[in-house]
């Protein structure tokens, strides 16, 4: 761990309020200006600066050379990628929609996460793919999943869930340094979140969960977008007197045990929550993590709260409904703390 | 580039001293040698798993390969011991890591499919048919974001051609002037089917539709083989971008060791014909002997050298050790 893993922002940090699109901009820009290997791959990613606007600005910086415009070939690009990867490059795959992530798995699952393990350690593949999860954009079935789980299941990849401004940036700068391929996923709601981040250099380590908010009767584990639907609950749950812990993990893989374990057995009730299916999914990884470890802590079942197992409808009135809401989190809370 | 004439290809080979060729012939006993004792190593039960032979192919693995420099890089396919050792892998390396041991390659953990070796430029082997030729052309973007005058060579077989990666990596390579050579090993099987059965239109009009450069050559004449791969890996060198050969070949075994009976899908009498008509070896034995001064004496040294090194390979990944348990959970990540 570098000095500036180690930096956490005191009240005499200097520190600016910035959105997430910005935190995710800014990383991008110090990255590519401190190392001349780092360049930008993926769909409308130049002058476009991708449709979300996130990369704008980067293409007259860097040039057209740095920053590629790619076709609509998300295996093509991907792949290339790995092998720039794999030759001394460190690129950054923009892969416009999580979804896609259907398109490019052979890139990232067969063959980034493989080479250094198949090679005997002698290949790596340093490559981060940048890419999207989130519903309740009315944007329907295949533009509105949250697929964190796929890699995470796989060996060899790191997969990274910023859910602040300020852990978006350090955590990709942390993703973009790291020797191994990352798979980086922003909730697209939330790259208009502000928040404040340091004005000098930082980094965020990956595997090193963060207590959102404190609390002692009830852990929420929660991820990406999910914090903000904890936090909301937290909040509400104030008013029947119970104390919640808001606690996120940051990073699938590498995974904080240790600090998700001792919340519970501090509190000795979870919900874990995460924007992604519920079936097999992070959720389902997260409390049996718990339950192993904190199991004779334990004064209630380990909950789960995931999207909904279904295809994301794109009719408001349904969509609204595959997405865990604070209310929803408040009401599993206090049936968990034997209140009805 | 259109396909080059045989007076073009006879000058480019004229320039080639006898050294040369015997080295390249040496190269291609290695391999024939090798798979041959990949193959009894199967049959006897020594090799975990299964592999997939280059017999028959020789030439074009050597010829290609002898027109790069240690730093080009290369990318294999589940049929690629024959890339490796053409590139300048070791024979001792090789057998290990087939044999699942600590000494091989890729510390048996890659086995067949997988040998990677950085040293010779070799980016690995690969068991998704057609995956090598997206690492190639990342591999040839970086060359030129580097601003190096290496080259990536993709080397697959003609089943490649229905992977759409091969064609969103053509489409990307000539639109950015990659430095890349694609060689498109045409051994007219493509698993267990004739590659006729299962591939509209012709294959030279594939890399052609994107621009691309495209040489169709008779792949078990190394001569040809190697004009070829030298004009294309000048061109990618110069700046120029990629190229896209084809070599008619034949693959002797079946589509790994394990395919034993495969008269359903080709006759025998096919494959007779190729190993005695149109062998890579015997044809460049057939023109050192004739037009290089060569003895049969020079020729049968070269064979026992190889038989040796092969029988030391052999012997030492045998007595190898393996892996040590705890290595199971070790390069997991970088």
């Amino acid at each position: 761990m570098s000095t500036l893993d180690a930096r956490v922002p005191t009240a005499d940090t200097p520190m600016r309020e910035i959105s997430m699109s910005q935190a995710i901009h800014d990383a991008l820009a110090e990255e590519m200006r401190r190392d001349p290997t780092v360049f930008i791959i993926g769909e409308d990613v130049a002058e476009a600066g991708t449709p979300f606007k996130v990369l704008l600005g980067l293409v007259d910086e860097f040039g057209k050379q740095r920053v590629i415009d790619a076709p609509i070939s998300e295996p093509g690009f991907t792949s290339m990628g790995v092998g720039a990867a794999m030759t001394g490059m460190r690129p950054v795959v923009d892969i416009m929609f999580g979804d896609f992530l259907a398109l490019v798995m052979d890139g990232i699952a067969n063959q980034a996460a493989k080479v250094h393990y198949m090679s005997g350690g002698k290949l790596k593949a340093p490559i981060v793919f940048r890419t999207t999860l989130g519903a309740t954009r009315r944007a329907a079935a295949q533009h509105s999943q949250s697929l964190q789980a796929w890699p995470s299941h796989i060996p060899g990849l790191k997969v990274v869930l910023p859910s602040t401004p300020y852990d978006a940036k350090g955590l990709l700068k942390t993703a973009i340094r790291d020797d191994s391929p990352v798979v980086f996923l922003e909730d697209k709601m939330s790259w208009q979140m502000k928040g404040l981040v340091p004005v000098d250099e930082y980094l965020v380590p990956f595997g090193v969960a963060d207590i959102k908010r404190a609390g002692n009767d009830i852990t929420l584990v929660a991820t990406s977008c999910m914090v903000q639907v904890a936090r909301a609950a937290a909040e509400k749950l104030q008013a029947w007197s119970i104390s919640a812990e808001v606690i996120d993990p940051r990073t699938t893989v590498p995974l904080d045990r240790d600090t998700l374990i001792a919340s519970v057995k501090k509190t000795g009730r979870a919900i874990v929550l995460d924007p992604g299916y519920q079936q097999y999914g992070v959720t389902a990884e997260i409390a049996s993590v718990i339950a192993e470890g904190a199991f004779y802590y334990l004064d209630a079942p380990v909950k789960r709260m995931g999207a909904l197992d279904v295809p994301v409808p794109f009719s408001p009135v349904l969509e609204d409904l595959t997405v865990p809401t604070p209310d929803k989190v408040v009401a599993v809370a206090r049936e968990l703390c034997g209140m009805r | 580039m259109s396909q080059s004439s045989p007076s073009e290809r006879q000058v480019a080979t004229d320039r080639v001293n006898v050294d040369t060729w015997l080295h390249m012939y040496e190269r291609m006993v290695k391999i024939r040698l090798f798979d041959e004792q990949v193959d009894e190593l199967y049959k006897t039960g020594k090799m975990p798993g299964l592999a997939h032979l280059y017999l028959g192919e020789e030439a074009i693995a050597v010829g290609v390969c002898q027109a790069l420099h240690t730093a080009d890089y290369i990318t294999s396919t589940h049929r690629g011991h024959g890339h490796c050792l053409a590139k300048g892998a070791s024979v001792d390396g090789m057998f290990a890591e087939l044999l699942g041991k600590a000494a091989g390659y890729c510390h048996g953990k890659g086995g067949s499919m997988h040998i990677a070796d950085p040293d010779t430029g070799n980016l690995g082997a690969n068991a998704i048919v057609g995956a090598g030729s997206g690492i190639a052309t990342g591999a040839g973007l970086s060359i030129k974001m580097r601003k190096s005058d290496q080259v990536a060579v993709a080397f697959f077989g003609e089943g490649a051609m229905g992977q759409g990666l091969v064609y969103e990596s053509l489409n990307m390579a000539s639109m950015w002037k990659l430095p890349v050579v694609y060689v498109c090993e045409n051994n007219q099987y493509t698993e267990y089917t004739r590659y006729q059965e299962v591939m509209s239109g012709e294959l030279r009009n594939r890399p052609a539709a994107f621009g691309v450069p495209v040489d169709e050559i008779d792949g078990q004449d190394i001569r040809q083989v190697y004009a070829a791969a030298q004009r294309m890996v000048a061109r990618a060198r110069r700046g120029d971008g990629p190229s896209f050969l084809i070599c008619k070949t034949y693959r002797y075994s079946g589509h790994h060791v394990g395919d034993i009976n495969r008269a359903y899908y080709r006759p025998k009498e096919e494959e007779a014909y190729w190993k005695a008509e149109r062998d890579p070896l015997k044809l460049m034995q057939s023109w050192l002997l004739s037009d290089y001064g060569v003895t049969d004496s020079i020729l049968d040294q070269i064979f026992q050298r190889v038989t040796a090194e092969i029988r030391h390979g052999v012997e030492y990944a045998i007595q190898a050790p393996y892996p040590s348990p705890q290595e199971v959970s070790e390069d997991v990540y970088a």
